[in-house]
């Protein structure tokens, strides 16, 4: 009865948000309702994988061209954030050169890389990758970095006292001792991504589920708006998920 | 000049002075403890001595050469096992020989360490990681890796001190035949905060005295026959004295810090309860 419950109450949730969504759509005419949004975008997802133009296309072959973007411009991220994050830990010196330059360059937002990075590129599509890597790779860096110090002092007495060459300790204490803090950095990494691949395909105008969501913004459609605010956060939780259970394996050691 | 030769070793972390003017020599082959409350800078001398830490002045010589790093032929037991907990209880052991003889084949290095955990009867449990053993075999696996590069000298840092009564004396009794068996001369310095333990393992004993800066008293022998058992020890005349000795040594030392300096209450009450803790 008690596990019942417990799986009920999720979709109890849901079903009063779906329930604010209705009563606000009667206040605005605009904003389709619920029922009305499933009618019109229907099509997108039950023929998921059609292709009827640039933008037009189902709604898993629109949320793929988002993923790959991602995945290029993420590991573009973590393949320059976790060197950068190991050098950091193990480097008072580096880090004291570069933390305040990292500060300031942390809080700056992913529509405002994308300009430079067009600058920089001249195309859209390189421009998207630099932003979403220049924007996810912060929390790589950090996590890295605090994983490296807190490798206990034990460890690197171990290290010392088996004489341990720089690349043994490398890979047999400081990699497996800072894994973990690597993955909770590329857990919230990954986020960042795809918060930023949203925004540079409105502005670049890439089809993708961004691309698609400014598109139809200008044309008017707004149910296809909500099919696409709802398919990021469906994706971007499946993503978190599926980093959390790689994170909870690691932790488990 | 004795083998180990530490002369006028002083130690601070700021603003903490550790360790005052400490002397020390140790006999190839010879097993000596250094007995003290917690807290009073053993683990520090006992970096010191390894190579861990470097000192602030003084000397220390083995074989009369400075010792600057851990050198290549010493062994060293942490208090708390200090495995690595991704890898199993052979790949530990392992890491150590693979370091300690970079030459030989992997499948030698795999053999050897298998071997160095047998004989701490843990022949059994070679594939399981640090976590799923228990605090004593830890602490056996800990031994089998500063065993298994057949060291000249051995460093133990309250190898048993986090240890249940029961598993500590078989532990003990495992290091003792280690130490007898190996075909060369195990030279051997030991930090205990355990009277006892000293008086079953070592053939002397220094008495650490103060604290905040500790220095060491003179050292006290340990005329005993081996082997030795705990049981044994319990009833014997000489273990009884040289325990009294000990004791008295340290006592007598915080009594005259308490003479003068009043200030020093805590301390005072943490050695004295050492001291009862491990009087018959």
């Amino acid at each position: 009865m008690k596990r019942v419950l417990q799986l009920m109450l999720p979709a109890v949730g849901v079903g009063l948000a779906l329930l604010a969504w209705w009563a606000a759509s009667v206040k605005v005419p605009d904003l389709p309702s619920p029922l009305r949004t499933w009618e019109e975008s229907k099509v997108y997802v039950l023929e998921p994988l059609a292709k009827r133009g640039e933008t037009d296309q189902g709604i898993v072959l629109l949320a793929y061209y988002s993923l790959v973007r991602v995945a290029q411009g993420f590991l573009l991220g973590i393949a320059i954030g976790t060197p950068v994050g190991f050098l950091f830990g193990v480097s008072p010196l580096v880090t004291r050169m570069f933390d305040p330059l990292m500060q300031v360059m942390r809080p700056i937002s992913p529509l405002a890389w994308l300009p430079l990075g067009l600058i920089l590129f001249q195309k859209s599509e390189p421009a998207a990758l630099f932003a979403i890597a220049v924007c996810s790779m912060w929390p790589t860096i950090i996590n890295t970095m605090v994983g490296v110090r807190a490798i206990p002092q034990d460890y690197w007495n171990v290290a010392k006292v088996l004489r341990l060459s720089p690349t043994t300790t490398f890979l047999k204490i400081i990699l497996p001792a800072t894994l973990p803090y690597m993955f909770t950095g590329y857990r919230l990494s990954l986020g960042i991504a795809w918060l930023v691949i949203v925004a540079s395909e409105m502005l670049t105008g890439t089809p993708g589920v961004g691309g698609f969501l400014w598109q139809e913004y200008n044309s008017l459609i707004y149910a296809h708006i909500l099919l696409a605010i709802i398919t990021i956060g469906v994706i971007g939780f499946v993503l978190d998920r599926l980093m959390g259970l790689a994170e909870a394996r690691l932790r488990a050691v | 000049m004795a083998y180990i030769d530490v002369s006028g070793v002083s130690k601070s972390f700021p603003p903490r002075h550790v360790l005052r003017n400490v002397s020390l020599s140790v006999e190839r082959g010879g097993f000596v403890s250094i007995v003290g409350a917690m807290g009073s800078g053993k683990t520090t001398l006992l970096g010191i001595l390894a190579g861990l830490v470097p000192a602030d002045s003084g000397a220390v010589l083995v074989g009369g050469e400075p010792v600057r790093e851990v050198r290549h032929d010493t062994a060293f037991v942490f208090q708390n096992y200090s495995l690595l907990p991704w890898f199993s209880a052979l790949e530990n052991v392992r890491l150590a020989i693979a370091a300690a003889l970079p030459d030989t084949a992997r499948p030698a290095q795999v053999d050897m360490a298998r071997l160095a955990l047998e004989q701490v009867g843990l022949g059994n449990a070679v594939d399981r990681r640090p976590g799923q053993l228990s605090g004593g075999m830890r602490q056996r696996v800990a031994i089998a890796r500063a065993f298994a590069t057949k060291p000249q000298i051995l460093f133990l840092d309250e190898p048993f001190g986090a240890l249940d009564a029961l598993t500590r004396e078989t532990l003990q009794q495992d290091l003792m035949r280690l130490c007898s068996a190996a075909d060369r001369p195990v030279t051997t310095v030991m930090v205990t905060n355990s009277v006892d333990e000293a008086i079953l393992l070592s053939d002397q004993i220094v008495p650490m005295l103060g604290g905040a800066p500790a220095t060491l008293g003179r050292p006290i022998e340990v005329p005993l026959p081996r082997p030795r058992s705990t049981t044994q020890l319990a009833y014997d005349e000489n273990a009884a004295q040289v325990r009294a000795h000990v004791i008295a040594t340290l006592t007598e030392a915080i009594g005259g810090r308490t003479r003068r300096a009043p200030g020093t209450r805590v301390e005072t009450r943490g050695a004295i309860a050492l001291a009862a803790e491990k009087s018959p």
